[in-house]
């Protein structure tokens, strides 16, 4: 009974003692943060998909708490509302921004841009975008093996397989820019989001000339320079064989839609303007457009059916185990 | 019988389809295209223009920096484009076109088959003329050669390897050079030995090519340090850092370390006829033997190709391609790359030409990974390529050069042994390739 008591006793006051040191460790060493990072914390949406170039809402708040100008921290997921609510919780100008969606820049549906070769390695974009140029013969389109679906935290992206592209829901997309990192290819951009959904944007990223260019994909921007000459606010600038519309100069007028010659420049949500008024400039932008006809198929029997990949082959290796 | 300590596979080596095709020489092609970058380091800077007559043997394109090569002309004529055009992966690469008239060469090139045994040049000499024929590693990492044998201040070679290990299943062109072009590789070893001033030399051989160990041998009788050495079969035995673990019995560092920081010096055995031909007969690279082998090919052949001759040149050769999907590979199965442009061209890394129809290239669905640790057991660096593999699907970086990503030969063992057909190096090279960026841009940013 004694050494039961003695036990007790022994850990009772061990314990008791311990909590005195630890009370006056936990003063000394304490450490000071501001509450206010909590409730920042809080209003922030919790996605923690690091779009505001943070590792994650934490690290976010307390940078809006620590800094005097907010002014360059954005939260892309919880857009103005969530940044004009921590705004004013701490007394800061509220930073406005635009909001943006993701567009992918890639038109080379299955049928405008045919298979030249079946790839049979890694399901993946960087894989197969570091062996080689693809399953088709643009070295610059979309693969569709979905890097971009898996980097989103906001299941906002698909690969549609009828067309064999990713393709982004406006409505879910928060901008964060997470599949801008994780394409490969570099064909996704962040572009100003207009109301319902609608965009106007050059669907390629091809950098070829336009020979090469139509001889890989019928829709493929072939740099001829008519966008550019038809806008009148100065939005398209053509480099490198490549158009560019850029979002924040360009009012959806839609001239250029009509002008384009391979049906790269795309429109979505919006009716294209009428044809008539435009009927005398369609019929020669006709023109390089079917040329391009006969130069597809060649792009097709040109290239032999193989599949890529660098292993042995499994069949000698199950035969060669055999033998052993 | 010497081999190298850990890892390694054993893949049925399908050899017999080409091995006993003597060497034949390709028609001339009417065209040739010639990329500028066909070795590691910068690509070469072109020397002719579009409308200019060259003569084979003609120097095209300059080496750009140290760490280059130069490049000839395999034939004689126009050239006709120095433009991008698309390589064997269907990327875009500058290359040099030129359209065939007649077949001229260059003065002051010995084109005799009289073997010449005498080299009274020094060591300088033989590196300066080993230079300007633009030599590099024939075995496929086209490492340039005159860089390998300038061995840096305050460092000794002690051997020299020749590698004739031809590990590589399928490919026979190492096989009918040692058999064929024997003499010339002995002459080749010898001035080799005297740039490199060393005083013993090895020929490795994998065993499965008794012949050529026998013939060597007759060959190597008297002279004095050289040594012709049959090995185990056992893949990558050809892999350098391998080849000299299995006849010296020394590891090479980690990279940055090259063989040189265990007193080695490697050669492949094509590389060392070619050096033969540039010093002792003037002639720089535009010619080399290339395999063109498969199950299914009519005739597998090993062809001696001027640089710059189409793929679907030799296939047609070789009897052309089989009926149905194909998988055609620039190399042998293991370390090879699937190509999709057969218009490409022979470059001096290609040392043959696989074909595979589609039941053979399958690659069965992958399933998960059980943790078996065969790759680990297989990887004959010393890696977990399960791991690697893993992590570098996650973008994991800096965990995956911790854990020596860097040291990855690419042999491709893991994969060929993994029971879930898991594409475990698929990943592993794409991560490599991002770890040996982000090196590149630390060392940068430190200058």
């Amino acid at each position: 009974m004694s050494i039961l008591l003695f036990t007790v006793l022994t850990l009772c006051v061990l314990g008791v003692l311990s909590a005195v040191v630890l009370y006056f460790v936990a003063r000394k060493f304490k450490v000071e943060e501001d509450p206010r990072i909590d409730e920042v914390e809080k209003m922030l949406p919790g996605a923690n998909c690091g779009g505001c170039g943070f590792a994650g809402c934490r690290a976010m708040a307390e940078a809006l708490v620590k800094r005097d100008d907010i002014s360059e921290l954005f939260c892309p997921v919880g857009g103005g509302d969530t940044m004009k609510a921590v705004a004013t919780y701490l007394g800061k100008a509220a930073p406005e921004k635009e909001p943006r969606v993701a567009t992918v820049r890639c038109g080379g549906t299955c049928e405008k841009r045919p298979r030249t070769n079946t790839f049979d390695g890694a399901r993946s974009c960087a894989v197969a975008s570091s062996l080689y140029v693809g399953e088709t013969a643009c070295a610059y389109g979309c693969l569709g093996y979905g890097d971009c679906v898996t980097a989103c935290a906001f299941d906002a992206i698909h690969i549609n397989p009828e067309t064999g592209i990713a393709e982004v829901d406006a409505e879910k997309c928060t901008a964060c820019g997470a599949c801008v990192k994780a394409c490969p290819k570099g064909l996704i951009e962040l572009r100003k989001k207009w109301p319902k959904g609608r965009a106007i944007y050059v669907s390629c990223m091809s950098r070829d000339k336009g020979a090469v260019v139509m001889k890989a994909c019928k829709a493929g921007c072939i740099g001829c320079g008519k966008c550019e000459k038809v806008c009148e606010f100065g939005a398209i600038t053509v480099q490198n064989n490549l158009a560019f519309i850029d979002s924040d100069k360009c009012r959806l007028c839609r001239k250029c839609v009509n002008e384009c010659p391979t049906g790269a420049i795309r429109i979505i949500g919006l009716a294209p303007l009428p044809k008539a008024p435009k009927a005398a400039p369609a019929t020669p932008a006709a023109a390089p457009a079917a040329k391009a006809e006969p130069a597809a198929p060649k792009a097709n029997s040109a290239a032999a059916k193989n599949t890529v990949a660098e292993t042995a082959e499994k069949v000698e290796s199950v035969v060669n185990k055999k033998e052993e | 019988m010497k081999t190298f300590p850990i890892g390694g596979i054993h893949p049925s080596d399908n050899k017999q389809w080409s091995k006993s095709s003597a060497i034949e020489a390709m028609p001339l092609p009417d065209v040739v295209t010639i990329p500028l970058s066909q070795h590691i380091g910068a690509p070469a800077v072109a020397k002719v223009a579009k409308g200019d007559k060259v003569l084979t043997g003609q120097l095209i394109a300059e080496a750009a920096s140290f760490m280059s090569a130069n490049i000839h002309s395999p034939i004689s004529g126009t050239v006709t484009s120095v433009d991008m055009l698309p390589n064997a992966q269907g990327l875009r690469q500058m290359m040099i076109t030129i359209k065939r008239e007649g077949d001229e060469w260059v003065e002051g090139i010995d084109r005799s088959d009289k073997l010449v045994t005498e080299c009274n040049l020094d060591s300088a000499e033989i590196l300066a003329r080993i230079k300007s024929a633009g030599i590099v590693g024939m075995g496929g990492a086209t490492f340039p050669t005159h860089v390998k044998l300038s061995i840096p201040a305050g460092k000794k070679a002690e051997f020299l390897i020749i590698n004739g290990v031809e590990c590589e299943p399928y490919l026979t062109s190492d096989y009918r050079t040692m058999l064929e072009y024997g003499d010339r590789l002995i002459v080749g070893v010898r001035i080799l030995m005297k740039a490199l001033d060393v005083k013993k030399a090895f020929i490795g051989i994998e065993n499965n090519k008794p012949d050529a160990v026998a013939h060597l041998r007759t060959l190597a009788a008297g002279i004095e340090g050289l040594e012709v050495v049959p090995l185990k079969v056992r893949y990558p035995q050809g892999g350098e850092k391998q080849l000299i673990a299995a006849l010296t019995g020394r590891q090479v560092p980690p990279p940055p370390g090259l063989p040189i920081d265990v007193g080695a010096v490697v050669c492949n055995a094509s590389t060392t006829v070619a050096v033969y031909d540039a010093v002792q007969k003037n002639k720089p690279l535009i010619e080399r033997v290339v395999t063109v082998t498969g199950k299914h090919v009519a005739q597998p052949k090993n062809l001696l190709t001027r640089m710059g001759t189409s793929i679907s040149a030799l296939v047609a050769v070789a009897g052309g391609l089989p009926e149905g999907d194909v998988k055609v590979l620039n190399g042998g199965p293991m370390m090879g790359r699937a190509m999709i442009n057969l218009d490409s061209p022979v470059t001096k890394g290609c040392s043959g030409i696989t074909i595979l129809d589609g039941r053979e290239a399958h690659r069965n669905a992958a399933a998960v990974c059980i943790k078996c640790a065969k790759c680990v057991e297989a990887c004959p660096m010393g890696l977990e390529p399960f791991f690697l593999s893993k992590m570098s699907q996650r973008k994991s970086w800096d965990v995956v050069e911790a854990n020596r990503i860097t040291d990855c030969i690419e042999c491709g063992s893991c994969q060929y042994t993994c029971p879930a057909s898991l594409p475990l190096l698929d990943f592993i090279r794409t991560g490599k390739q991002a770890v040996m960026g982000i090196i590149r841009a630390r060392a940068a940013a430190k200058k």
